[in-house]
C-alpha cells in the first residue's frame, strides 16, 4: 500500500493537463500519469516473469494452470449471474464447477467446455451495470489498470470475495495469487506485443477498448447500438 | 493492470487468425467466405515451416494475397477518420488509407504468428438472403477461457462480400482507432495523422530488420 501511495504522489506531481479532453475521461493527465507507472512495472518486472513463466512451463502445465483458476473463479461468476437474474447461466457456471472439479482433477482439465458448457465473463462492474448503474468517469488503478468509476467499485468486491485471496494460510494465498496473476499475464504477451504494434498511442487505445469491451461484456455480446455522436 | 489488459486486447491476438482470404467467386455467401478463408490460412499457417519459425515476410505475403481482397480498406479508413475525412483531398485520404492498410497488416502478420491451436466455431448467419450488410460471427473456443468472438461487419459490393469492421471480444477496430485519430487531427491535422501512420509503419519496418520477432 506504501508503494502505492508514493507511487500516486509522484504521479500526481507530474500531471499535466490536457487539450480537449475527452467527456469518458476527465481524469485524462492523472490517468495517463498511472498507465506510464504501470507500464513501468509490466516492463520491469510482470512481463519478464511472464515470459519466463512460459519459456520455462511447457504448454500442458501452463493449461492446468489456468484451467485450476479458471475453475475456481466459475463458483464467482454463477453467483454475478445470478445476480444478474441470469439463473441459467448461473446453473450453467455451477455446472461447469462440478465437473471440472471432479473428472477435470480439481479443475486442471476443462472438460466441461468440450461438452459445450460456455464459460462466461462476469464480476461485480458487470453486475452493477447490468443494474443499471452507468460507468462513470474512466479511471486508471495502479497496478489494476483500466476500470471506471462503477468498475472500481465492482472491482473492490470482486477482491473481497475473491475465493482465493480469502484462502488460508496466507503463505499459500499469496503464492497462489503471484501463479495466478502470472498465468494471466503470460496468456497476454502476445496481445500486448500487438498492442505495442498496432497502437499510435497506446493510452487511447487501451483506454477506448477497454469502455468498448465492457460495455459488450454487460450486455453478454449484444450491446444496444450506441448513438453516433461523432 | 492484468485484468485491464486482458479486457482491452483478449481477443485481438487471434483477429488475424480468422482474417478473410482467397479471391472466391462474387456469389460466394458471407459466412462461406469467411469460413473459406479461415480454414485455408490456418492450414498455410499451420503446414508451412518458413511462417513456422517465424518468416515475417511469409506470413505478410500469405495476408496479401488471401486477406486483403476481402476488405474494403477505403471504407474502414474513412470511417476511422470520420467527419475529417470529408474535409480530406483525394491524395489525403489515399495517403491514409496507404499507411492504415500498412499498418492493418503489419498486425495481422503478428497476430497470425501467435496462432497455435485454438479451435473455431462459426455461428449460423442470422440475415435474409436479399441482405447487402450483414454480420458474420466466428467464435474461438480454448479451453479455461471464455470463447473469444470475432465478427465480421461485411458489405455486399460488385466485387463480393467485403468486411468493412473487425469487433474481437466487442472492440470494434474502426471505432477504436477514430478516438486516436480523431485527437492526432485535431492537435496536428490530417497531414500530420498521415505522417504519424508513416513513422509507426517505419519504425515497425526497421525494428523488424534488427532480427526482433
Amino acid at each position: 500500500m506504501k508503494i502505492v501511495l508514493l507511487a500516486l504522489a509522484i504521479l500526481a506531481g507530474g500531471c499535466a493537463s490536457v487539450q480537449n479532453p475527452d467527456p469518458r475521461d476527465p481524469l485524462e493527465s492523472f490517468n495517463r500519469a498511472v498507465y506510464n507507472f504501470n507500464d513501468g512495472f509490466d516492463k520491469a518486472v510482470a512481463k519478464p516473469v511472464a515470459t519466463a513463466y512460459k519459456d520455462v512451463l511447457p504448454n500442458p502445465v501452463r493449461n492446468g494452470v489456468r484451467n485450476f483458476f479458471s475453475n475456481i473463479a466459475d463458483l464467482f461468476i454463477g453467483a454475478n449471474n445470478l445476480l444478474q437474474g441470469k439463473a441459467e447461466e448461473a446453473l450453467t457456471d455451477w455446472m461447469r464447477f462440478a465437473v471440472n472439479t471432479t473428472f477435470g482433477v480439481v479443475g486442471i482439465a476443462d472438460w466441461a467446455t468440450d461438452m459445450g458448457l460456455d464459460k462466461h465473463n462476469e464480476d461485480f462492474g458487470q453486475t452493477f451495470g447490468r443494474w443499471g448503474a452507468s460507468s462513470g468517469a474512466y479511471v486508471v488503478l495502479p497496478f489494476l489498470g483500466p476500470s471506471t468509476a462503477r468498475d472500481s467499485v465492482g472491482t473492490v468486491f470482486d477482491l473481497h470475495f475473491d475465493p482465493v485471496g480469502n484462502h488460508y494460510p496466507v503463505d499459500g494465498r499469496n503464492a497462489a495469487i503471484v501463479l495466478r496473476v502470472t498465468s494471466q499475464r503470460a496468456d497476454l504477451l502476445d496481445a500486448s506485443r500487438l498492442l505495442e504494434q498496432a497502437a499510435l498511442d497506446p493510452y487511447l487505445f487501451v483506454r477506448d477498448a477497454y469502455l468498448q469491451r465492457r460495455r459488450s461484456l454487460i450486455y453478454d455480446g449484444r450491446p444496444p447500438r450506441e448513438s453516433q455522436e461523432n | 493492470m492484468l485484468r485491464g489488459i486482458e479486457l482491452a486486447l483478449g481477443g485481438i491476438a487471434l483477429l488475424a487468425v480468422t482474417t478473410l482470404a482467397r479471391a472466391a467467386g462474387a456469389d460466394t455467401p458471407p459466412d462461406v467466405l469467411v469460413k473459406d478463408v479461415t480454414l485455408e490460412v490456418v492450414h498455410i499457417i499451420r503446414s508451412d515451416k518458413d511462417i513456422q519459425s517465424g518468416d515475417r515476410r511469409k506470413i505478410v505475403g500469405l495476408i496479401e494475397a488471401k486477406v486483403l481482397p476481402h476488405f474494403d480498406f477505403t471504407s474502414m479508413t474513412a470511417t476511422a477518420v470520420g467527419l475529417n475525412w470529408r474535409k480530406a483531398t483525394p491524395e489525403q485520404k489515399q495517403r491514409l488509407t496507404e499507411e492504415f492498410k500498412t499498418l492493418l497488416v503489419r498486425t495481422y502478420a503478428s497476430a497470425l504468428s501467435a496462432y497455435s491451436d485454438q479451435r473455431f466455431d462459426f455461428r449460423p448467419l442470422h440475415a435474409r438472403p436479399s441482405d447487402t450488410d450483414v454480420l458474420v460471427q466466428v467464435r474461438i473456443v480454448q479451453s479455461g477461457t471464455q470463447p473469444v468472438s470475432i465478427d465480421y461487419g461485411m458489405e455486399k459490393t460488385a466485387s463480393g462480400w467485403k468486411a468493412y469492421d473487425v469487433t474481437v471480444g466487442g472492440v470494434s477496430l474502426v471505432a477504436n482507432y477514430r478516438t486516436e485519430f480523431g485527437s492526432i487531427i485535431r492537435s496536428e491535422g490530417i497531414d500530420g495523422l498521415i505522417r504519424n501512420l508513416h513513422a509507426k509503419n517505419e519504425s515497425l519496418a526497421q525494428s523488424r530488420q534488427q532480427g526482433k520477432k
